[in-house]
């Protein structure tokens, strides 16, 4: 799915060659500052490298318009991004973003219950705690249903608990829906326990 | 109607009394603005002589191009002016988009009021040309920094929530929206808050100028209301250029934020 190839970001990053296999689920793990997050954002062409290059599906990313590439392979940020206005909102602005049709909320609620937020639709979403909304940024993604899933960090404000129940949901609902998902995680536990594949970073190279 | 008082030099000697008593004053408080007091004085004097001088001098030998050139000096003045006002780095790119909107924007709003508007003849008789120009573009001026101060700021704060929305596939103008619309909406409110309080809480300018000047107050109000219509035109197609095109130089033709600091 995706190749890289001698890819050199500033100083940050220098890959000589990695493979990301499709339908698959790739942990991301190394220490923070190791350049994981640079990793995912050049996946999807937030960032372009300096050096080398990078393939999707065959086809240099280079050549590729970005917005059409985010479409499919889409990432979701450490921070979470909540938007004034309801969970319904908030919800349905991944679609808006990404020009799909907007969905009923049956569809809504199922995905409320994938990332196990049992909260009505017409609630304040500022209004949640900081896990919650990053369960709701987590659900604005599953409804926007890319071939990729690129997640920077996705359970950091969840305890432990519901952290292992929320991957799990997410890695049987990608496998199901055969996706790909790469995961960025400081958790070698999460990464051991979910993972098709490793790859751990250090100081902005591939150690395995 | 009685006949124009013209102010004798003593008159206006007389009214610097004024300087003088702010001068006491912030002695007084041991506050430390008596240099820049005297400079902007003496500044406001010496620059109004000097205007006058240069005005009766193309009022008495009006030409097209002493109307253009005195509209130039104008514009230049102006988006000086509006790198000067707001308090923050801007790069090259946004700097020209700032000329460029000032430029187009007042130019067509000056040439529809001019031309449409008061109907003029010849149309660069400098009388209305040059100080109902100055009107559209020092509004217009103000407008656009209060503009550009709003969408450089937004952006910079607002950064992590532009990346979040562009890795979801959102567009530059669907990622800053929310951003761009409140900095047109904050560039043109001045301008609608002043007509609000237009005839009753203060008398404009221009509008005391023509009555002091002998002119009859209907008069004085016709024109009043046709160049606030003009203000407002000029400063939202200002604005509307600015933040449509100002946008754009934040991000690269790869739809990524271009800000000076990356972070890892």
């Amino acid at each position: 799915m995706f190749f890289l190839k001698d890819v050199k970001y500033k100083s940050i990053l220098d890959i000589k060659n990695l493979h990301i296999m499709k339908n698959k689920i790739t942990c991301i793990v190394g220490e923070s500052g190791s350049g994981k997050t640079t990793l995912l954002k050049l996946l999807n062409k937030m960032l372009s490298p300096d050096e080398g290059k990078i393939f999707y599906n065959g086809r240099s990313i280079r050549d590729m318009n970005s917005i059409e590439l985010r479409r499919k392979v889409v990432m979701l940020s450490q921070v979470p991004l909540i938007f004034s206005g309801s969970i319904r909102d908030n919800l349905l602005m991944g679609l808006k973003f990404s020009e799909k049709p907007l969905v009923s909320d049956t569809i809504l609620y199922n995905i409320l219950e994938i990332v196990n937020l049992h909260k009505d639709l017409e609630e304040t979403a500022d209004k949640l705690s900081g896990g919650e909304k990053q369960r709701l940024s987590l659900g604005r993604i599953l409804l926007i249903d890319p071939d990729v899933y690129l997640l920077d960090e996705p359970s950091s404000s969840l305890d432990e608990d519901t952290e292992e129940v929320i991957i799990e949901k997410l890695v049987s609902h990608t496998k199901s829906a055969n996706k790909t998902l790469v995961m960025v995680t400081h958790s070698k536990r999460i990464a051991k326990t979910f993972a098709d594949n490793i790859i751990e970073i250090k100081q902005g190279k591939i150690v395995i | 109607m009685n006949s124009i008082i013209n102010l004798g030099l003593w008159q206006i000697a007389a009214a610097y009394i004024f300087v003088i008593i702010l001068l006491f004053i912030v002695k007084i408080k041991g506050i430390p603005r008596e240099k820049e007091i005297l400079i902007s004085s003496i500044r406001m004097t010496l620059q109004l002589i000097l205007t006058g001088y240069i005005l009766l001098y193309i009022f008495d030998n009006s030409h097209p191009l002493y109307t253009i050139l005195i509209i130039v000096i104008m514009e230049v003045f102006a988006i000086y002016n509006v790198f000067k006002r707001v308090k923050l780095d801007l790069s090259m790119n946004i700097k020209k988009i700032i000329a460029l909107s000032m430029a187009s924007g007042t130019i067509l709003s000056v040439l529809y009021f001019i031309l449409v508007v008061i109907n003029l003849s010849p149309w660069y008789e400098p009388r209305y040309f040059i100080p109902l120009t100055g009107m559209l573009i020092g509004n217009s001026m103000t407008g656009i920094s209060l503009g550009v101060s709003r969408l450089v700021d937004g952006i910079h704060k607002e950064k992590h929530l532009i990346e979040s929305a562009l890795m979801l596939g959102a567009t530059p103008k669907m990622a800053t929206k929310e951003i761009v619309d409140k900095a047109f909406d904050s560039a043109i409110l001045p301008t609608i808050n002043s007509m609000v309080g237009m005839g009753i809480v203060f008398l404009p300018g221009m509008m005391t100028g023509q009555i002091l000047s002998g002119a009859s107050p209907i008069t004085a109000i016709e024109y009043q209301i046709a160049i606030m219509l003009g203000i407002l035109g000029s400063v939202s197609l200002t604005s509307a250029i600015f933040v449509q095109l100002g946008y754009k130089t934040f991000f690269n033709e790869d739809s990524q934020l271009i800000l000076e600091e990356e972070s890892n």
